[in-house]
C-alpha cells in the first residue's frame, strides 16, 4: 500500500490514530490540571504545554521503546507520549502514593526510568548533561538506544547547554536535543534574550546539524526528529531540532501574561496542532469525522477516569516521609 | 605488609574495581596521558584505554551531569574534579540532580556515582584552589560525604563508595597524597559510617578530619610527654556519621576538641559539637567543647599567612590543655 503522507520510516499510517489520541490525552490532561489548580483542588505549581502537543508527540513517535528521554518542567506531554499512564500522573499531582513518584515529586518531577523517561526537571537546562550521560551509557555498553533531550528556548541560554552539547558532539553520542521554542522563557521573549533568530543556528558552533521545524505540524516534527534520531542511531552523533511553537497558557499557574498581546495568542490558537492533524487525517481519508470524534471522546474519558483514580488513591502516611532516603 | 602512598592507594582501589566491573569508568579533565592534576590516574589510560579513562573538556557542569545520566542508566562513573573548589560549577548536578533523584522519583532510579576531588590548603595555590567545602555537601540530604586521612582508609573507603548505589563525594586531601601506610594488596571495603579510633586515650577526645588527623596525632604525641592522654577519632565519613563512637569516647574522657581545616564558621565541627550537646555524653563533659577550624578568610598565598589561616599542631595542643586544665 502506498503511503499518502510523507512519514519517517518508524511511523506507519496505521499509527497515526494513536498519535492523534495522545495529543488529545495531553490536551485534556492539562486542561483538567489547569482547572484543578484554578479551583485550588491541587496545590503547588504546574507548567502547561497546551498548544505544544505536536512537538512532544511527534518527537517521541519516531523512537523505539528502548530509547530514552529527558523532559522539562513543562513535561506532561513528554510523559504521556513516552507511554506514561494518565492515572499515575494525575495521582502524582494529587500527591497520592499511586503516583509515579509516590506523591513526592509532583508535576515537575514525573519520571518512569524503567520505561525510558529519565524524568522531568525543575532546573531549567538540567536535562542537557543527564541526557548526554545516558547517551554515553548507550555508547559504552553498545545498547543502541537514542536519547531525546527536550528543552525550551530559555534553557538554551544556560551554560549547561553549551557544555553538554559540546561534550556530546566530540564524543558523537546518540542524543538529539529538541528545542521546543514556545517563544517565551517565563516572561522573557526569545527574541530579546538571544541575538540569533533560531536556537538551531547554534548547532553550527558544535559542528552538528541544526534544523528548524514547524512545531505545530506533527508531520514536520516527525520527519525532522526522525532524521536526527536515525543519524544518532547510526553513530553519527547529536543534532539540534528546533520546533517553533507556542504555549497557550501562562508560564505557570500565576501568570497575568502582561508580556504578550491577546492578538498574538489568538493568532497561535488558529495554528492548533491537534486540529491541524485532524484535518489532514480526515482530508487524506485516514480517519472519518466520526472516528476522530470517537478518539477525542475516548481520550477525554480516560482523563476523567484518572481523576477518579487519583481522588480514590491513598495519601502517603507520615511514615513514608523518610522512605527512599539513604543519606 | 607493603606500604603505599595515599595517592597510590586511591589509584589501586579504582584499578581493582575497574578490572572487576566493566561498568566502572573514570571521567575528568586531564586524567588521560597527563595522569590527572595530581597524578592519581597516572598509568591508568595505558591499562584501561581512553574509553574508560575518559578525558573531558573543561566543563565541570557537563561532566558532573553526564556522570549523573550515565549512573542513572546503568554505569558506575567515577568523576574526578581537579580541585574541590570547582565543585561550585558542578554543584547544580550534585545538589539538585544526583542527591534528589532517588527520593524525588519515589525510589525508582538510582545514581551510583563517586565524585573524587582533592581539597585543602598547604600547596600555595591560594584562594580558589585550597578550600575545604565539605560542610556544604553534608548539608544536602542524598549525598554521602567521605574524607579519608590515611592510605589504608582511602583504599577501603573508595571501594565502598564505588560499590554504593548512591552518590558519594570523596574528598582527598592534597597533603595526604604522599603519606604512607600499610595497605593490603587485595581489595577490601571499609563501611561508610564507621569511625576509626586512631589513638586511644583517657583525658580528652579529639575528633579530627583529613590532614587534621595527622596534626592531632602529632599533638597527642607531644601531650603524652606532659602526661596528658588523648584519644584521636577520625570519623572518616561525615555522612553517614558514626555518632556512637564519638559519644562513647566523650563519655570516657569527658572532654572534646573538634578540629578541621575548613572554616570554623558553619563548619562540620559545629555538627559534631551538637551531637555531643544533644547526647547523654553532655552530662559527662567536664569542660566546654572546643572547636578549632580555619579562620574566616580566603586562603592566602603567602606561606606564613597560609599556615596561620588553619589550625596547627600548637593550636591543637593549646586547645587540649585548656580543656584538660579547666576544672
Amino acid at each position: 500500500m502506498t503511503q499518502k503522507l510523507n512519514l519517517p520510516p518508524r511511523v506507519a499510517e496505521k499509527d497515526l490514530a494513536d498519535l492523534y489520541k495522545q495529543m488529545w490525552q495531553i490536551r485534556f490532561f492539562e486542561e483538567k490540571v489547569d482547572e484543578f489548580f484554578a479551583k485550588g483542588m491541587i496545590h503547588g505549581t504546574t507548567h502547561l504545554a497546551v498548544g505544544q502537543e505536536a512537538s512532544a508527540v511527534g518527537s517521541i513517535a519516531v523512537l523505539e521503546d528502548r530509547d530514552k528521554i529527558t523532559s522539562t518542567h513543562r513535561g506532561h506531554g513528554h510523559c504521556i507520549a513516552k507511554g506514561a499512564e494518565v492515572n499515575g500522573m494525575m495521582a502524582e499531582l494529587f500527591g497520592r502514593t499511586t503516583g509515579y513518584c509516590k506523591g513526592k515529586g509532583g508535576s515537575m518531577h514525573i519520571a518512569d526510568v524503567e520505561k525510558g523517561n529519565l524524568g522531568a526537571n525543575g532546573i531549567v537546562g538540567g536535562g542537557f548533561a543527564i541526557a548526554t550521560g545516558a547517551a554515553l551509557t548507550s555508547q559504552m555498553k553498545k545498547e543502541g538506544f537514542v536519547v531525546l533531550c527536550f528543552f525550551g528556548d530559555g534553557a538554551s541560554n544556560e551554560g549547561s547547554f553549551h557544555e553538554a552539547i559540546n561534550l556530546a558532539s566530540i564524543w558523537k553520542l546518540p542524543v538529539v536535543f529538541i528545542c521546543e521554542n514556545n517563544q517565551y522563557g517565563m516572561s522573557g521573549p526569545a527574541k530579546e534574550m538571544m541575538n540569533v533568530g533560531n536556537v538551531a543556528q547554534r548547532a553550527e558552533s558544535y559542528g552538528i546539524p541544526g534544523k528548524v521545524v514547524d512545531g505545530n505540524d506533527i508531520f514536520d516534527v516527525m520527519n525532522g526528529v526522525g532524521e536526527a534520531v536515525d543519524r544518532a542511531r547510526n553513530g553519527e552523533g547529536p543534532s539540534i531540532v528546533e520546533a517553533k511553537t507556542y504555549r497557550w497558557k501562562g508560564h505557570s499557574k500565576s501568570d497575568a501574561k502582561k508580556y504578550r498581546t491577546r492578538e498574538e495568542e489568538k493568532e497561535w490558537r488558529l495554528k492548533d496542532p491537534i486540529e491541524r492533524m485532524r484535518l489532514i487525517l480526515v482530508v487524506e481519508g485516514l480517519l472519518t469525522e466520526e472516528e476522530a470524534e470517537k478518539i477525542k471522546a475516548d481520550a477525554k474519558e480516560e482523563v476523567e477516569g484518572s481523576v477518579d483514580f487519583a481522588a480514590n488513591s491513598p495519601h502517603p502516611t507520615l511514615d513514608d516521609l523518610m522512605e527512599d532516603i539513604y543519606a | 605488609m607493603r606500604e603505599l602512598t595515599y595517592l597510590e592507594a586511591v589509584r589501586e582501589a579504582m584499578s581493582q574495581e575497574m578490572r572487576q566491573n566493566e561498568d566502572v569508568f573514570i571521567l575528568g579533565e586531564d586524567i588521560g596521558v597527563y595522569g590527572g592534576a595530581f597524578g592519581v590516574t597516572r598509568g591508568m589510560i595505558e591499562e584501561f584505554g581512553p574509553e574508560r579513562i575518559r578525558n573531558t573538556p573543561i566543563s565541570e557542569a557537563a561532566i558532573s551531569g553526564t556522570a549523573v545520566g550515565a549512573a542513572l542508566t546503568g554505569m558506575r562513573p567515577i568523576l574526578e574534579l581537579q580541585f574541590s573548589d570547582f565543585i561550585t560549577i558542578a554543584m547544580d548536578n550534585m545538589v539538585n540532580q544526583a542527591a534528589k533523584i532517588r527520593y524525588m522519583y519515589g525510589g525508582k532510579g538510582k545514581v551510583p556515582m563517586v565524585l573524587r576531588t582533592p581539597a585543602g590548603s598547604g600547596t600555595g595555590a591560594a584562594a580558589q584552589h585550597s578550600q575545604s567545602l565539605e560542610a556544604w555537601m553534608t548539608h544536602i540530604p542524598g549525598l554521602k560525604v567521605v574524607q579519608p586521612s590515611t592510605a589504608y582508609d582511602a583504599k577501603g573507603l573508595l571501594k565502598a563508595a564505588i560499590d554504593d548505589d548512591n552518590p558519594v563525594i570523596f574528598y582527598e586531601h592534597k597533603l595526604c597524597y604522599k603519606t604512607k601506610s600499610d595497605v593490603p594488596e587485595e581489595s577490601y571495603s571499609i563501611p561508610l559510617g564507621k569511625a576509626d579510633v586512631k589513638r586511644e586515650g583517657k583525658d580528652a577526645t579529639i575528633v579530627a578530619t583529613a590532614i587534621m588527623v595527622h596534626r592531632s596525632l602529632e599533638a597527642a604525641a607531644e601531650l603524652e610527654k606532659e602526661g596528658i592522654s588523648v584519644e584521636v577519632i577520625d570519623p572518616r565519613t561525615l555522612v553517614p556519621l558514626d555518632t556512637e563512637t564519638i559519644i562513647e569516647s566523650v563519655k570516657k574522657t569527658s572532654r572534646l576538641v573538634v578540629v578541621h581545616e575548613a572554616v570554623k564558621r558553619g563548619g562540620f565541627g559545629g555538627e559534631i559539637a551538637s551531637v555531643i550537646a544533644e547526647s547523654e555524653a553532655f552530662d559527662y563533659l567536664d569542660a566546654p567543647i572546643k572547636r578549632l577550624g580555619g579562620k574566616a578568610v580566603p586562603i592566602p598565598y603567602n606561606p606564613e599567612l597560609e599556615k596561620a589561616a588553619i589550625p596547627g599542631v600548637d593550636d591543637i595542643i593549646n586547645a587540649v590543655k585548656e580543656t584538660v586544665n579547666r576544672l
